[in-house]
């Protein structure tokens, strides 16, 4: 993380902000989201954010520990909101018997 | 259920999560991983493939019951550690040398690995086992 080119700090504190701002947008959505699908869109889009933070401020620490507990959320967020994509429309999360 | 593209995408997303999980195994000791959070992992790409696909066809092609893997699991973990109390040593007193394998390279091979693989067979069978059991209701 050390070599290679360096990304300015005005590049990575702006960056931090404006995703800041976004996940804030994002977790008032998912407050106050009238409905169920808004609730699990804004869910699975504050993990996108959460992840994104994430690489954002290992690249300001300087340290590459933190990518693991991204690849951890990214696996995570990806069976959350399938698991609710497919209770929305079925109605239940596993099938008995294919059809 | 016949969804195309989810059953395309946990087809594929099977052998990353797989991949990942046991990267995060061998890794675990020196550096954020181990035997817990892999098994959940491996648990994790498993539940895919029952949302993605049902209940029977998952258990025809791997068919195996989760209930031994936790007996099996604490037997490899408790082995272990007395293996090493056996041999003079104290209770859970783990050991590691390296090695040169092919492909691999240097490597560092602990008897911790082998205790994470207790844990890790552990893990996937309490939850896999929970999950099955709730989705047969």
């Amino acid at each position: 993380m050390t070599a290679g080119m360096a990304v300015p700090s005005l590049v990575i504190n702006v960056a931090l902000i404006v995703l800041g701002l976004s996940t804030a947008l994002v977790v008032l959505r998912l407050l106050r989201g009238p409905s169920l699908p808004d609730r699990v869109v804004a869910s699975d889009s504050l993990g996108a954010n959460v992840i994104a933070l994430i690489v954002v401020l290992s690249l300001k620490v300087g340290t590459p520990h933190y990518l693991d507990s991204v690849l951890v959320l990214a696996v995570l967020g990806f069976l959350g909101t399938s698991a609710a994509a497919k209770f929305l429309v079925r109605g239940g999360l596993i099938d008995k018997h294919g059809d | 259920m016949q969804d195309l593209i989810f059953r395309t995408i946990a087809r594929q997303a099977l052998y990353i999560i797989m991949a990942f999980s046991l990267f995060l195994m061998f890794r675990g000791h020196n550096l954020p991983g181990g035997g817990f959070i892999a098994g959940l992992g491996t648990a994790a790409a498993i539940v895919v493939q029952y949302l993605a696909f049902d209940l029977e066809l998952v258990r025809r092609s791997l068919p195996v019951d989760y209930k031994y893997f936790i007996a099996a699991g604490l037997l490899l973990a408790l082995g272990t550690g007395l293996g090493t109390a056996l041999g003079n040593r104290l209770f859970m007193n783990h050991t590691f040398a390296y090695y040169h394998l092919p492909l691999i390279g240097e490597i560092e091979l602990t008897t911790a690995l082998l205790f994470d693989l207790g844990v890790y067979l552990v893990v996937i069978g309490a939850t896999l086992t929970i999950i099955a059991t709730i989705g047969e209701e």
